[in-house]
């Protein structure tokens, strides 16, 4: 006779008490188990979120940035074709006046130009001098604006540049959609103007704007037949290379430098319409990868939160439910303790040492968390599978490494759980057992 | 040559009862015990023969007096000495048995070696049953063994571990005359084969078997016929 086959036949003796006690760790660690299943999942299933978001995000920022890329390479290549538009007006011309009809009434030298242009101007590339007045076409009777234009007056201290807008030659005139139409006059035909024989070099297509009621001419013809000789009312200039911000304020102060009172404004460009276009959707991207980014760092705060929420939850269940077990394995030991005090009280008398009889009572708690932990383990493997999908793919085998140590610790649990009861039996007084009994 | 395997000496045992008062269930007894002696203890409810085997049996402590198995003061050391001279010297038996109910006749037979191993025991246990007729039976829970089997069983329980000295308390109360009987005759035979036996019985033809009777009172010895 040795101690295990005595708690083997008191196992078998009482199968029931013994299966209760089992059951019960069974429950405990199948919700040690569950909790941490819970626990698994909640982490597969967010951070698969998480990745799909991450990815997304720098999938867009990868994406946005080659297309500024793309777009910025091709804005460089247009705003250095246009740059920015200027106009200089002279002095002691009223701006309100140019705003409502659309030109200076007041003119300057055209001297002024060569002065700008041979200046160490740096912030103004392409001059472009003119004449512009309202009147009536003697010959046709219509009220047209004339606007006498000369090609680029190079800057002196830089390499002149191409000119950028085809001036008229002499003996010629451009005309508006509105005046080539009404007047049937066709590019090549001659016409006569203020007493001077003109060939249409262009006719402008339909434009919706003054621009249909204009005529173009050489400046120098255009200064002769308004009898403004070596006047402009207007310089027309495209600045480039301007480092600062405030780029009119620069250019006011040089030009302010060489044409004292002279008057400086800027007009509506396409480049600077697409610079404005282009940083609005740069600026929209951005917004928008922002907000994914932030969407993903909520997500992932959410997720710590939910996670930490969870795992508090669950550990204060666990506890409960540890508590409770461990409880309630008490209550059965104690109770099991009580139904062997017979038999305790004989073995006692026979010889047998409290701490045999702590070995009995303690064999029997330990396998109690064995068989206990063994059966939860056992099933929860064996649906491990048909598991995985309500558990975002968890695998409750993934766990394998843990069972040594669940294997120790639980059955360790229940001997601590029954330890008090079974001191208790060990320690009572034989006598008294066996006078009761 | 007999030896002296329980020797009690002005013992003394007085219990707390309700609301202050005492019961004195031993009081000043002393009593000696030879090898080959088995002495039958008489005695009226209540008088102290439960008591005293306890004490003899080194399960009680008694508040006065001194104590001796096989020249050993089991009182005088720690309880795991004196539970490894009960083990030693000492075997019980019991009017309610006090098997262990869920081991079958032979392993009820094999529980003392729980606390004393003892070679061959297995062998010893099944010669004991063979010498108590339970050899048919020694698969027996003992649930499904009769009164008298379940008593032999206790009895050759208290007899694996060859003691010296076997303390009886009415063993065959619960028995008919012939199972009365056969308990009788190995008890006899323990004694001649030099063991010392104390059996405390109420039934006065269970006493004659006795080598020599003792009546108590009160918790004293008032008469000893040998
Ligand atoms: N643990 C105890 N606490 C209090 N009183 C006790 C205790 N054990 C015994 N007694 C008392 O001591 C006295 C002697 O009891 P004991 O059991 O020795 O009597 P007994 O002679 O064996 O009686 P019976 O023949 O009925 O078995 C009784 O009065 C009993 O009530
Ligand atoms: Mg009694």
């Amino acid at each position: 006779m040795n101690l295990r086959r005595l708690i083997g036949r008191e196992i078998l003796h009482r199968k029931l008490s013994f299966g209760i006690a089992v059951a019960t760790i069974a429950t405990s660690v199948a919700g040690l188990v569950a909790v941490v299943a819970l626990l698994g999942a909640h982490d597969l299933r967010t951070s698969e979120m998480l990745m799909r978001m991450n990815k997304e995000t720098s999938s867009m920022e990868e994406k946005f940035t080659k297309e500024m890329k793309v777009y910025e390479d091709s804005v460089r290549k247009t705003m250095k074709g246009l740059g920015f538009n200027i106009f200089i007006f002279p002095e002691g011309q009223e701006l309100g006046e140019v705003y409502t009809q659309g030109f200076a009434s007041k003119t300057m030298p055209e001297s002024y130009t060569a002065k700008l242009a041979e200046s160490k101007i740096v912030t103004v590339n392409h001059l472009l001098p003119s004449l512009t007045r309202k009147l009536k076409w003697p010959e046709k009777e219509r009220t047209v604006i004339l606007i006498g234009i000369r090609g680029e007056v190079p800057i002196a201290h830089r390499d002149p540049k191409k000119p950028l807008i085809d001036p008229v030659q002499k003996g010629r005139i451009v005309l508006g959609h509105e005046l080539h139409r009404s007047l049937d006059l066709q590019e090549g035909n001659s016409t006569m103007f203020m007493g001077r024989e003109f060939i249409i070099e262009k006719c402008h297509r339909e434009r919706g704007t003054k621009d249909d009621i204009t005529i173009w001419m050489h400046l120098d013809e255009c200064q002769e037949l308004l009898e403004e000789e070596g006047r402009i009312n207007a310089i027309k200039a495209l600045e480039c290379n301007c480092a600062s911000i405030d780029r009119l304020g620069e250019i006011r102060r040089e030009i302010a430098g060489i044409l004292p009172g002279t008057k400086v404004i800027e007009t509506e460009s396409k480049a600077l319409a697409r610079a404005e276009a282009r940083n609005k959707a740069k600026k929209h991207t951005q917004g928008a990868i922002a907000s994914k980014k932030a969407e993903a760092i909520k997500l992932k705060t959410d997720r710590e939160q939910l996670r930490f929420e969870d795992e508090q939850k669950y550990t204060a269940l666990l506890t409960v439910v540890i508590f409770g077990t461990m409880a309630w394995v008490a209550f059965l030991a104690f109770a099991n303790s009580r139904d062997r005090q017979a038999e305790i009280g004989i073995l006692r008398a026979m010889g047998a040492s409290t701490n045999s009889i702590l070995a009995i009572l303690m064999g029997r708690a330990f396998l109690v968390g064995l068989f206990g932990t063994g059966v939860t383990i056992l099933v929860a493997f064996l649906l491990s599978d048909s598991l995985k999908d309500p558990l975002h793919g968890y695998e409750i085998k993934s766990l394998r490494g843990h069972i040594p140590l669940v294997f120790l610790f639980v059955p360790l649990l229940s001997c601590a759980a029954s330890w008090l009861p079974a001191l208790q039996a060990a320690n009572r007084d034989p006598a008294t057992i066996l006078r009761n009994e | 040559m007999s030896e002296v395997t329980l020797r009690a000496t002005n013992v003394q045992k007085t219990f707390a009862g309700p609301k202050g008062s005492s019961v004195t269930a031993v009081n000043d007894m002393s009593l000696e015990i030879a090898s080959g002696e088995f002495v039958a203890m008489g005695g009226s409810s209540g008088c102290g023969k439960s008591t005293i085997l306890l004490i003899a049996g080194g399960l009680l402590r008694p508040d006065q007096g001194e104590l001796e198995i096989m020249g050993t003061r089991p009182y005088e050391v720690d309880s795991t000495r004196r539970a490894s001279i009960r083990s030693q010297y000492i075997g019980f038996v019991f009017q309610q048995f006090h098997l262990v109910p869920y081991l079958d006749a032979l392993d009820n037979v094999l529980a003392p070696t729980l606390a004393r191993s003892l070679p061959d025991a297995e062998d010893k246990a099944m010669a004991l049953l063979e010498k108590f007729g339970l050899t048919e039976r020694r698969h027996h829970v003992p649930s499904a063994l009769s009164v008298g089997e379940q008593q032999r069983v206790a009895l050759a329980r208290a007899l694996l571990l060859e003691p010296k000295l076997l303390l009886a308390d009415e063993p065959t109360g619960n028995l008919d005359p012939e199972n009365t009987d056969s308990i009788l005759d190995h008890l006899v035979a323990f004694a001649k084969e030099g063991g010392a036996v104390l059996m405390v019985t109420h039934d006065d033809l269970a006493a004659n078997r006795a080598s020599r009777s003792i009546r108590m009172e009160k918790g004293s010895i008032v008469e000893s016929v040998s």
